[in-house]
């Protein structure tokens, strides 16, 4: 079976959401690997859900907020922007290929930007295959 | 009351950690009036055979210091944890992974590479590898096999206490041994330190709101005494730290490296503090905030620098 790539989007409430609900409306082709989660800010999205999307078996983070100014909260998404900024960082230091996270601005009408997010991270990540882990020869699974 | 039988054992570990246990100073002198010390590689002549011939829960406490990087460590683990009613994880390396745990960014032949073969000073006359077991004409010799990931001790075996910090103060330290032969242990589970928060409750540097322009790297710069490690652009993970150390390093203008683990409640001590960095940097341009965020040279490192095997993704994956 070919290999499907399992991508979380962490929306926010205000633009990026409603853009991905307007995609929807609009029945803009948008490939169906995305899951998504509703967040009320991007600013809200504490790194390490995005780990924690990693080690549950996502094979790829999308993280979608306001344009910079937009924001329902002023600047929550600057937040994103600087923990995202540094997160990336971290995830290649820890051998998570750099389109395998993925930042982007969708506003309440961008429904065009949205699906073309959607489909690069999900094609960016078909042809890296799926996100890998190593071995870890002591595994009690007892670990939080 | 019949005396405790007490053992310590070291895996994956520096010895700083049988230090720390001897830093409680006279005081080991009521711990020995409390209890027998059955095993202690580094201090008592008891061999492996002997922990092998105990009874099975006939230890009552066994203080259990290193990560688990290779098959002896975890052979040790499992055997005193059969034989121990409690064990603790004492110290960074045995709670969280420690500084052995930074080898999860690497796997067992990148390591071998490194070490017997790309240093300077090695002789380039052929690879030769530890291998786990080797013919000699005397007979078969065999050596611990190294594993590609360390683990925690409780990602090996049940673990019911934690004394963290790298290593843990002389405070921590008998706080527990306190416990221990008061026979007042808290709950199963329990991370023994004194009831603070963060590293920041403890210590007197004054913090703001003020913002950073320039991450700044400890060789490189002299901090102001009174203010805000992080506010003044040196990476300090006391706000992502478990208290209870009495802020040490902070004190004497060396950033929190985070050898306590995460603050209650927390689970990914990095992800944690990579937020409170975000948070406290000054620009609203992308390329500035790139440019400001460049200078965070080892994230993982940084973030991580005890924690790494206990974190959410535990080890890099390998291309």
């Amino acid at each position: 079976m070919s290999f499907e790539p399992k991508i979380v989007a962490f929306l926010c409430n205000w633009c990026s959401y409603a853009g991905a609900d307007l995609a929807g409306v609009s029945r803009y082709k948008c490939a169906p690997n995305v899951m998504s989660i509703r967040l009320m800010c991007s600013g809200g999205l504490e790194p390490s859900f995005v780990l924690k999307a990693f080690k549950e078996g996502a094979d790829g983070v999308l993280v979608c907020g306001c344009n910079l100014g937009d924001c329902h909260y002023t600047d929550g998404n600057y937040k994103t922007l600087m923990r995202m900024t540094l997160l990336k960082k971290l995830t290649e230091q820890l051998g998570i290929e750099e389109p395998r996270v993925r930042l982007q601005w969708v506003c309440a009408s961008c429904a065009e930007d949205f699906t073309n997010a959607v489909n690069r991270i999900t094609e960016d990540v078909r042809a890296l295959g799926p996100y890998k882990k190593e071995k870890v020869e002591v595994e009690s699974g007892k670990n939080t | 009351m019949a005396k405790l039988k007490l053992a310590l054992y070291w895996a994956a570990s520096c010895g700083g950690c049988e230090i720390a246990q001897l830093l409680i100073g006279d005081r080991i002198l009521k711990l020995a009036e409390a209890a027998d010390i059955v095993f202690w590689p580094v201090a008592i002549d008891a061999k492996y055979k002997d922990v092998e011939a105990m009874e099975d829960n006939s230890i009552d406490v066994c203080l259990f210091n290193g990560a688990i990087r290779n098959s002896e460590q975890e052979h040790m683990a499992r055997m005193l944890r059969a034989k121990s009613k409690v064990m603790i994880a004492y110290g960074a390396c045995a709670c969280r992974g420690g500084i052995p745990g930074l080898g999860n960014l690497h796997n067992r032949q990148q390591i071998f590479d490194t070490v017997y073969r790309d240093t300077a000073s090695t002789e380039k006359n052929g690879n030769i590898f530890p291998q786990p077991s080797y013919k000699a004409p005397e007979g078969e010799l065999e050596i611990p096999v190294f594993y590609d990931t360390v683990s925690t001790l409780n990602q090996v075996v049940d673990v019911e206490y934690y004394i963290p910090g790298c290593p843990p103060e002389e405070k921590t330290t008998w706080l527990a041994l306190e416990a221990l032969i008061q026979g007042k242990l808290p709950p199963r589970g329990t991370v023994i330190s004194h009831n603070v928060k963060a590293v920041c409750d403890d210590c007197s540097r004054k913090r703001d709101i003020k913002k950073i322009k320039k991450i700044h790297r400890t060789y490189e710069f002299i901090p102001e005494p009174e203010i805000c490690l992080l506010e003044q652009g040196l990476l300090c993970v006391g706000v992502a730290t478990r208290g209870g150390c009495g802020a040490l390093c902070p004190q004497v203008s060396m950033p929190c490296t985070g050898c306590y683990g995460p603050v209650e409640g927390v689970i990914d001590q990095g992800a944690h503090f990579l937020s409170a960095v975000a948070s406290v940097i000054d620009s609203k341009d992308e390329e500035e905030i790139r440019t400001i965020l460049s200078d965070v040279r080892d994230p993982v490192g940084t973030c991580y620098r005890y924690s790494l095997p206990d974190s959410l993704v535990r080890r890099a994956s390998i291309k």
